[in-house]
């Protein structure tokens, strides 16, 4: 789950983290109380979009020589014509794609005087299987243009489970990020306190770019990107409240309900599949034979009968799916399980389309019977490759 | 031979008494009479579990060091509930059981890096978690794997993903290959075993003389393994090799299912990973469908 900037920093500020006063806003109306709340003279008005690449953003609605997605505004005056600008329009950055994002909620902050913009981030290192500092001088800019062309400017420093955050593991972030005097005095603090936050909420990715060296010396969190990891998601009700459905897919929302791993794309063939690795597998054989699939699904292991029906229904929501091809090679999942939840699926909303169904083992030969007994109109296939044949012709006639 | 598990293996389940444990312990029993020795369950000590299929009988345990202290287990295969799972890998290490099979999909990926640390100073070996788990035909069945599918042979499986470990092992077994083993190691980011450990031991295998390897986008772990392929490959350890990478169309910055199947920062990316394992000397197969048959090309030469 992905949240906000104002959240994030939010969270970290409970933490000790140093962040700049804020306060995040849902209308023009209420921009210029915002803005009296803060000290000024300078303010940041920073749209709140699950997408990076705000600032060189531009708003579909504006012409192109208006600013981006984070304006500086110099006086409340300021803040409010921004604010008015900028709400309910939409952002288009190099990573939401062309439609871009409606921006919904902006964060009106208090300015900071920038003497250097540093890079750090938390993640989990698979190679090592450790939560790792990613940290380099080069920060305020695209990091991944930074790996790309100067990994050396890059450091990773990993820590210790067992140990957490050690006072080497300071020195080696503050050596690598060159800081001196305050800032070297801070980092002490800091970087445990980013690695509590980010171990205590159970985090996937916290991102802070940039982490700025000010004027006066000392460090401040200017940027705050956090992913929490799905899996733990049951140890932490109090994070629930974070999540902001106007972010997600209305299909991958409904999926989420029932614990389906869904994700929407542009195709035109439904694909429910159990097991990640077979469900993208599938959408690249369908690739393979000339067609798009609609969607990645899978149904996970164990599905109960009541999950395959959603998980049916949701594809044939669809107005894109031409067809749908259930692919289903039973271990933990039973064949016949699968067979009983799109029967009931089917009898419910119906089928408009061609439906190609492909079992292979735990309780096959059952689950088989149970759709030939179904006089339903299914199109059965041999094997994965047959089955992509099948699904792809009857699509494209 | 085989590799991890054969008909020597003394299987402890952790979590046996649930609706998950109790089909899939009927159905090792049912495949060639795999030596489920007991179960584990903190409340239920001393009762009885019996299948539902042939009324065999397993004694419940207290804790993983007295089932293993009582039935000689030297592998325990884990179905518990994500909230519970590394609690149980970690009691299995405390018990040192050799072998861990860790089943449970959607363990909390920090619980994973602690069990991780616990395991590199243990006596334990740990596959998964969210894995399929180990099989070696008509020897030993751990976890959820159709043994149905499997044939005697000569091809070691190993795959990042579950269900595309069956396609692997159905396909080989229709090109009249058959297995020695097939091992899922599981689609999570952090996780007990790599293919770098299973290439080795398939290597290291007579039996095995070729071998089949499935990944997926995320990480660097095949290109670990390539690597760790050409260098081997260097000392003359060498054996025929057939792969396929899930993902060559899924979108970047998307978790396809699977923890660790996301191309992100610019890497993970299949492409990349096809072409070091081709560099590797393992030939992929661009279709799912034809693993098998891209393997029996191979060994026609």
């Amino acid at each position: 789950m992905n949240i906000h900037e104002h959240q994030a920093k939010e969270l970290l500020k409970g933490y000790g983290a140093p962040v700049a006063a804020g306060v995040a806003i849902f209308s023009a109306d209420e921009a210029e109380a915002a803005a009296k709340s803060l000290p000024g003279p300078l303010y940041v008005v920073k749209s709140q979009i699950h997408a990076g690449g705000r600032g060189k953003g531009k708003f579909k609605e504006l012409g192109p020589d208006a600013k981006g997605g984070v304006r500086l505004a110099k006086s409340v005056g300021d803040v409010v014509a921004n604010a008015k600008e900028m709400l309910g329009n939409t952002l288009v950055t190099k990573q939401t794609g062309d439609a871009g994002k409606q921006v919904n909620r902006l964060y009106i902050e208090d300015g900071a005087d920038i003497a250097r913009e540093l890079y750090c981030s938390l993640l989990v290192d698979r190679t090592t299987g450790r939560v790792s500092f990613v940290v380099s001088t080069e920060g305020g800019m695209d990091i991944e243009a930074v790996a790309h062309d100067t990994p050396e400017k890059i450091i990773a420093v990993d820590i210790d489970p067992m140990a957490g955050v050690t006072a080497a593991n300071v020195d080696e972030i503050v050596t690598a990020l060159k800081l001196e005097g305050d800032a070297r005095a801070d980092a002490g603090k800091l970087f445990p306190i980013l690695y509590k936050a980010f171990t205590e909420t159970d985090m996937s990715l916290l991102e802070v770019n940039p982490l700025i060296v000010m004027t006066d010396g000392h460090l401040r969190v200017l940027d705050a990107k956090v992913s929490f990891d799905n899996n733990a998601a049951f140890r932490h009700d109090d994070l629930k409240g974070l999540r902001d459905l106007s972010e997600e897919d209305a299909k991958e929302i409904e999926a989420s309900k029932f614990d389906l791993a869904y994700v929407a794309l542009d195709g035109n063939i439904g694909c429910m599949v159990n097991g990640a690795g077979l469900a993208m597998s599938t959408m690249d054989i369908i690739k393979l034979y000339g067609a798009e699939p609609a969607n990645f699904l899978d149904v996970g292991g164990g599905a109960s009968k009541e999950k395959v029906t959603a998980a049916f229904k949701i594809i044939t929501a669809d107005p894109a799916v031409k067809g749908i091809l259930v692919n289903i090679f039973g271990g933990i999942m039973r064949c016949d399980v699968i067979a009983e939840g799109v029967i009931a699926a089917v009898k419910e909303v119906g089928l408009q389309v061609p439906l190609v169904v492909r079992l292979e083992g735990t309780n096959v030969k059952e689950g088989k019977a149970i759709l030939d007994q179904s006089g339903l109109n299914v199109i059965s296939a041999d094997d994965l490759d047959d089955a992509a044949q099948k699904i792809v012709k009857a699509v494209q006639g | 031979m085989s590799i991890l598990v054969n008909k020597d293996t003394r299987v402890l389940v952790q979590g046996l008494t649930g609706k998950t444990g109790t089909f899939h312990t009927e159905q090792a029993l049912a495949y060639y009479g795999t030596k489920m020795v007991g179960g584990t369950h903190p409340k239920k000590g001393g009762e009885t579990w019996s299948s539902g299929v042939d009324g065999t009988e397993l004694p419940i345990f207290t804790s993983v060091a007295e089932g293993k202290e009582r039935t000689g287990a030297n592998a325990s295969v884990i179905y518990v509930p994500p909230a519970g799972a590394a609690a149980a890998i970690e009691e299995a290490i405390d018990a040192e059981i050799p072998l861990i099979v860790c089943i449970t999909e959607g363990v909390p990926v920090l619980d994973m890096v602690r069990v991780k640390a616990r395991l590199d100073k243990s006596k334990s070996r740990l596959i998964g978690p969210n894995c399929p788990g180990v099989l070696t035909p008509e020897e030993c069945k751990i976890g959820i794997m159709p043994g149905s599918i499997f044939s005697k042979g000569s091809v070691g499986i190993v795959s990042r993903s579950g269900t595309l470990t069956y396609e692997a092992v159905f396909q080989t077994t229709n090109e009249g290959l058959g297995q020695t083993t097939a091992v899922g190691i599981g689609g999570d980011p952090v996780k007990g075993t790599e293919f770098i450990d299973m290439l080795e031991m398939f290597l290291a295998d007579e039996e095995t003389k070729s071998i089949v390897m499935i990944g997926e986008i995320g990480g660097s772990a095949e290109e670990d393994a390539a690597q760790f392929l050409i260098d081997e490959a260097r000392r003359g350890r060498k054996k025929p090799m057939a792969g396929f990478i899930a993902g060559r169309t899924a979108p970047p910055g998307r978790t396809m299912g699977h923890a660790g199947a996301v191309i992100s920062g610019g890497k993970g990316g299949a492409e990349e990973k096809i072409a070091a394992m081709e560099a590797a000397g393992i030939r992929v197969s661009a279709s799912p469908a034809r693993i098998g048959a891209t393997l029996a090309d191979v060994l026609k030469g």
